[in-house]
């Protein structure tokens, strides 16, 4: 067994549970700790995709159990991908609250540590039932996190967010009951084998529970009759927070497009491709309102919340998009959006600490101190954004464009470019209020004020250029990264290569 | 017996539910507590009802429990209880620093209470 597969888990926890005993005294060990261990999981994350670039799937059977009897950890290409990419936007967020933020309240390395765990175990694990609990792991954290610091704004959606995620929990369950008690197994392999022979009795029933399971992913992922609860949230959540929530979307969209191309996917007779016309009208309705969602804010952090809605408005059209291509194109949005929506919060917040009374609201206000780098990280970030050559969403939508059917074609091309036009028209909006018409007798004023306010610090600037970076460089390795994501794809759809990779040698065990 | 079983499910999700949607904090906490109380019973009984099973111990041959759903509920039972206390601190929390337990963080005299 290779036990590569269990470290993405095995790091964060202890380096988690080390942080959550040393709790008292100077910052700079904590920070030290948090930064090695995320450090380590990006270099792990690495290995894991050259592993499973060679297209074998392995699989860590917990306890030495076997499936579909233990619990599993899945490595294949898009399980690795993900790992590494939530280890690059921790680590940019990570570098970002170091610079401060992790002291406003207690325990935030420890929890951050933990989320990454939950996070990484979401993305690996081969077994339905260990999906929920990884879940739950992820959210518990992310309630603290949320709420770090303190604070009206944020104690108040806190209690949205927890409320909602309970609901979203219990209905998980259910979901899992029913879908235990018709298919009568929560290994997904073993699940993806039995579904095609389901009697004609138990169709309904697991029917519905697929679909309860769509709706708590759904939840999760914030698509349009459930995001109500992300602006309001990721507005009030601390910044760098607020960057790694940018990952927690993407779990519940790399559940679905796991469930349901795997369970149901296109081999499970009448199951077969259950959620995909669901999630194509849902996430076209998604990105129309992400774009009126963009357009109407009136505070910066609440417009990158919306910009979170649009990207997951594209993924999902993606996922219902249902091909190789499309998937593939997805995968590589997905890394560019992942990281640039991140690095996008980080900035807002860099340019709200630079404004004073202001803040991230949209108005006329004191100028930023630092004009030429904050203007220009924010003018290469909302290009990218928007998907304006030549950065890495030009790159990402124009993968997903052209993967459309002629049919999809008619709904996808103008819904997904209208709600570019919206980003590109708020964003410039936004961009030109702050940096352009503020006043510039504040500014000195200010400067005469607090003249030894610093500047946004070398932490911070490093997590920045580390997000936001991340974009020319997206386009400059496109090559590869979408050969791989393709090859993802691939993967993704040969259900039975993954139903052999993990059943097989339990099977020919049995048979000897 | 599974009518029995059925109902109480039935009515613990439903007031659950009710519960939850009310406007104060704590009803809220009580609303979710009483649905993950149902899904709990519910998902004990997803590999079917039945009595006088024998445990999965030994070979003492006839018909087995399920033990996978007594597992799962257990996990499912341990991760609510701690939902539910994280849920009441931060219902106890909001109180304190909205000074009013309703869920839009309304004061009581505010007019916007009676709308909604």
């Amino acid at each position: 067994m290779n036990h590569l597969i269990v470290l993405p888990i095995l790091i964060p926890l202890f380096a988690g549970l080390g942080l959550l005993l040393k709790r008292e005294g100077p910052a700079l060990p904590r920070r030290l700790i948090a930064l090695a261990a995320t450090v380590a999981l990006l270099v792990c994350g690495v290995l894991l995709m050259r592993e499973s670039a060679g297209g074998t799937i392995q699989y860590y059977a917990l306890g030495d159990w076997q499936p579909p009897f233990g619990i599993i950890l899945v490595l294949d290409r898009l399980s690795a991908l993900m790992v590494t990419l939530t280890a690059l936007l921790a680590l940019g967020s990570l570098c970002y609250a170091s610079a401060g933020t992790d002291e406003e309240g207690s325990n935030f390395h420890g929890l951050f540590q933990l989320q990454l765990m939950g996070i990484n175990g979401a993305f690996l694990t081969g077994d339905l039932f260990n999906l929920f609990v990884f879940f739950e792991v992820l959210l518990i954290a992310s309630y603290s996190l949320l709420m770090h610091g303190g604070g009206k704004a944020r104690i108040h959606s806190g209690f949205h967010y927890v409320a909602l995620n309970l609901a979203g929990s219990a209905l998980f369950l259910i979901g899992l009951g029913v879908l235990y008690g018709t298919i009568g197994t929560l290994n997904m392999a073993d699940m993806a084998a039995r579904a095609p022979g389901l009697d004609s009795g138990r169709l309904v029933l697991a029917e519905a529970g697929a679909m309860l399971l769509l709706v708590v992913f759904g939840l999760k992922s914030a698509i349009l009759p459930l995001y109500f609860w992300l602006p309001r949230a990721y507005a009030a959540a601390p910044a760098p927070v607020a960057a790694l929530f940018a990952i927690l979307t993407k779990v519940g969209i790399y559940a679905i497009l796991r469930v349901f191309t795997l369970i149901f996917g296109p081999q499970a007779g009448s199951l077969a491709n259950l959620a995909q016309p669901w999630v194509w009208w849902l996430a076209l309705a998604t990105l129309a309102l992400g774009g009126v969602g963009v357009l109407s804010s009136r505070d910066l952090r609440t417009q990158v919340a919306y910009l979170i809605i649009i990207s997951v408005g594209t993924l999902l059209a993606g996922i219902g998009m249902n091909s190789i291509d499309a998937h593939g194109a997805l995968l590589y949005y997905m890394v560019h959006t992942t990281l640039i929506t991140g690095g996008l919060f980080l900035l807002v917040d860099s340019i709200a600490r630079q404004r004073g009374k202001a803040g991230a609201r949209i108005v006329r206000g004191r100028s930023v101190q630092q004009v030429a780098l904050l203007g220009t990280l924010f003018f290469i970030a909302a290009l990218t954004v928007a998907g304006v050559p030549p950065f890495s969403g030009a790159v990402g939508k124009a993968l997903l464009l052209q993967a459309a059917t002629p049919g999809q074609q008619v709904w996808l091309w103008p819904i997904l470019l209208s709600s570019s036009l919206a980003a590109i028209v708020a964003l410039s909006r936004s961009g030109s209020t702050v940096f352009w018409r503020a006043s510039g007798n504040e500014r000195s004023e200010a400067r005469d004020n607090n003249g030894d306010t610093p500047g946004i610090g070398a932490l911070r600037a490093l997590g920045l250029l580390l997000l936001i970076g991340a974009s020319p460089l997206l386009v400059a390795f496109a090559g590869p990264l979408s050969a791989y994501t393709e090859a993802a794809a691939d993967q993704l759809a040969d259900h039975e290569a993954y139903i052999q990779a993990i059943l097989e040698r339990h099977r020919t065990e049995g048979d000897s | 017996m599974e009518a029995l079983f059925s109902m109480t499910t039935g009515v613990l999700a439903a007031c659950g539910l009710f519960l939850a949607l009310r406007g104060r904090t704590f009803p809220v906490v009580v609303g979710l507590t009483l649905l993950s109380y149902a899904v709990n019973l519910f998902l004990f009984s997803m590999g079917g009802l039945d009595t006088g099973g024998a445990v999965v111990l030994g070979d003492k041959g006839g018909p087995h429990a399920d033990p996978l759903p007594q597992a799962l509920v257990l996990t499912a039972i341990v991760i609510g209880f701690a939902m539910t206390a994280f849920s009441v601190i931060l219902a106890m929390r909001a109180r304190g620093d909205l000074g009013s337990d309703h869920v839009n963080g309304n004061r009581v005299d505010e007019p916007r209470e009676e709308r909604s």
